[in-house]
């Protein structure tokens, strides 16, 4: 049984997903209202504000959404995995792994679909490292694998100063900007889409698992979780979920580490209500971001990852004083 | 003959490179208390730990109802024996109430909620570790004593046919000490139950349990609490010298 505020939590979240939506698509150098932007979405109508929503503000905005949406459910499987709320793909260095990887693609000048391909494989390798370094003498400790990934994502911010000092200065601009999280120019919205969906669903199935997993390893063994191989699909999905936002979207902090935060002081920390809601939430504080970077100091955009650790720091520092009162 | 709850053949245990028994044989009958003695570091919570399936065993079987560990499931085996670990983690909010229901887990289907039922049982297990009226409380704001009967409850909610409690009067005032063991070896003895505690007061021990388990360098000794529990024996354990004195249920052991 649900709590209450869980019962409307999604739907309210939906609801507000969707205004998220409404508003990136008629905000902009044109402002088209809304009415319009249904009509150049499912009819034809004017023909230059149907090129603007479809090809150009939708695909951002769905880029925007599934990235949003794939950082904080991340953060979250990572947050109830190390069962700290500080853990995040950044603070962990998934997101630097993955970094590295498609910055190594770019510096190479490979094929445009490879970049993808480097980002999960830094993202994986990211993983392995810091939970094979963890794992130690045969039990996780969610103390030595934060620590580790702590040290391990100093390691990949060294590597990412290497190869943006090693890049021609032909290069550099997209790169840093990349880097700095953008969402001006995203590859393929709805394979990011995709993989959102793909993680929420295969996840889902373990929430009630996971709720066990938050009251601690030995008591979840105890209720019959198998806490051998459930952390590695935790721990595959995040670094699936981290790859496919990096790849999308360049890298955005602070995601992964609020919403999460956010969403547990409204709906409890039930990873059947939790996991959906921050999915949703994530997405559509994304894309408010992403609007704002669009709007602010229009017709120039701020790079969407400088709106989100802007609102981000703040919010973490005040969260960590919370915590130790 | 009843078959036993619980039965370790040949059980070895180490951790460490530490020895914690070698080749034990014990059988826990339903109805039985028995207590797990032993100075710090002797290996008492490895030793729950590997009986509730949660470490295996070095040499030697275990069987849950005649049958062995290795080939129950988690989820059966979940349903049969609850465990309550030494420490409670509380990394997350979460209410009395949400806590509590943690311990329907096994009952439950992968897409199920906790339904009528569940709540009823967990309203129970709070009753029965005198936290009627707490629900709505956040577990982070209770008392250690509090926590400590909450993390028993979620426990009585698993229903489980063995009980394998890990200290479990640790923080708890002597009132709640009493009244809630008490209220579970009564449970236990009446329903054809078993329980197997770790505990460092040898008076509880006494009090509650029908049958010991000692653990000192590497030896377990097993048996029934009359013959094992005696001031000479407890004294050669602990490292300390104990006597026997006349208390209000038989013997009382107090240090010299």
């Amino acid at each position: 049984m649900p709590r209450i505020s869980a019962v409307f939590a999604l739907p309210a979240l939906a609801v507000i997903a969707f205004a998220a939506f409404a508003l990136a698509l008629s905000v902009g150098s044109v402002a088209i209202d809304p009415a319009a932007v249904i009509r150049a979405l499912l009819v034809s109508g004017d023909e230059t504000q149907r090129t603007i929503v479809r090809e150009l503000r939708l695909p951002r905005a769905l880029a925007a959404f599934a990235t949003g949406g794939a950082l904080a459910l991340a953060g979250a499987l990572l947050q109830v995995l190390l069962r700290n709320p500080l853990a995040d793909p950044y603070v962990l260095g998934v997101s630097g792994g993955a970094a590295a990887g498609a910055l190594t693609m770019m510096l190479l000048g490979v094929a445009a679909w490879l970049v993808p391909v480097g980002a999960f494989g830094g993202a994986f390798a990211s993983t392995i490292i810091v939970f094979g370094l963890a794992r130690g003498n045969g039990a996780w400790s969610p103390t030595r694998l934060l620590l580790t990934g702590v040290v391990v994502a100093a390691g990949w911010g060294a590597v990412v100063a290497l190869i943006l000092s090693l890049a021609p200065d032909t290069q550099l601009r997209g790169m840093l900007f990349w880097l700095l999280g953008d969402l001006s120019a995203p590859p393929a919205a709805w394979s990011t889409l995709a993989a959102l969906l793909v993680a929420l669903v295969a996840v889902l199935p373990f929430a009630g698992d996971l709720n066990a997993l938050a009251r601690g390893e030995t008591t979840a063994a105890a209720l019959g979780v198998d806490i051998e191989r459930l952390p590695w699909l935790v721990f595959a999905l995040s670094a699936f979920l981290t790859a496919a936002a990096v790849t999308t979207a360049g890298a955005i902090g602070f995601v992964g580490l609020i919403v999460p935060h956010a969403v547990r002081l409204v709906v409890g920390n039930d990873q059947r209500v939790l996991l959906p809601a921050c999915a949703l939430a994530g997405g559509a504080l994304l894309l408010v971001a992403d609007t704002l970077a669009r709007q602010v100091i229009a017709p120039a955009q701020l790079p969407t990852g400088v709106v989100t650790a802007l609102l981000g720091v703040p919010t973490f520092l005040y969260l960590l004083r919370r915590e130790h009162r | 003959m009843t078959t036993p709850l619980l039965a370790t053949r040949g059980l070895t245990v180490s951790i460490a490179g530490i020895r914690v028994c070698n080749g034990l044989d014990f059988v826990v009958e339903p109805g039985h208390c028995w207590a797990i003695l032993g100075r710090n570091g002797a290996g008492k919570t490895t030793l729950l730990h590997t009986l509730a399936g949660l470490r295996n065993p070095a040499a030697g079987t275990i069987e849950f109802l005649g049958r062995s560990l290795a080939t129950t499931g988690r989820r059966d085996l979940a349903r049969l024996r609850g465990l309550l670990p030494q420490d409670d983690s509380d990394a997350f909010p979460a209410t009395v109430l949400e806590t509590v229901l943690i311990g329907r887990h096994p009952h439950l289907s992968r897409w199920q909620w906790e339904g009528a039922e569940d709540l009823r049982i967990a309203r129970e297990a709070l009753a029965a570790a005198d936290m009627t009226g707490t629900d709505a409380r956040d577990i982070r704001t209770l008392s250690g004593g509090e926590r400590r009967r909450v993390a028993l409850a979620a426990v009585l909610a698993q229903q489980p046919q063995l009980f394998l409690l890990d200290e479990p009067s640790s923080h708890l005032d002597l009132a709640h000490q009493i009244a809630l063991l008490d209220r579970l070896v009564d449970a236990v003895r009446a329903g054809g139950k078993a329980l197997v505690m770790v505990v460092h007061d040898i008076n509880l021990a006494a009090r509650y349990c029908d049958h010991a388990l000692l653990l000192a360098d590497g030896v377990a000794l097993a048996g029934p609490a009359p013959e094992l529990l005696r001031a000479e024996r407890l004294s050669a354990v602990f490292g300390i010298a104990l006597q026997a004195v006349a208390g209000p249920r038989g013997s009382v052991f107090a240090p010299e």
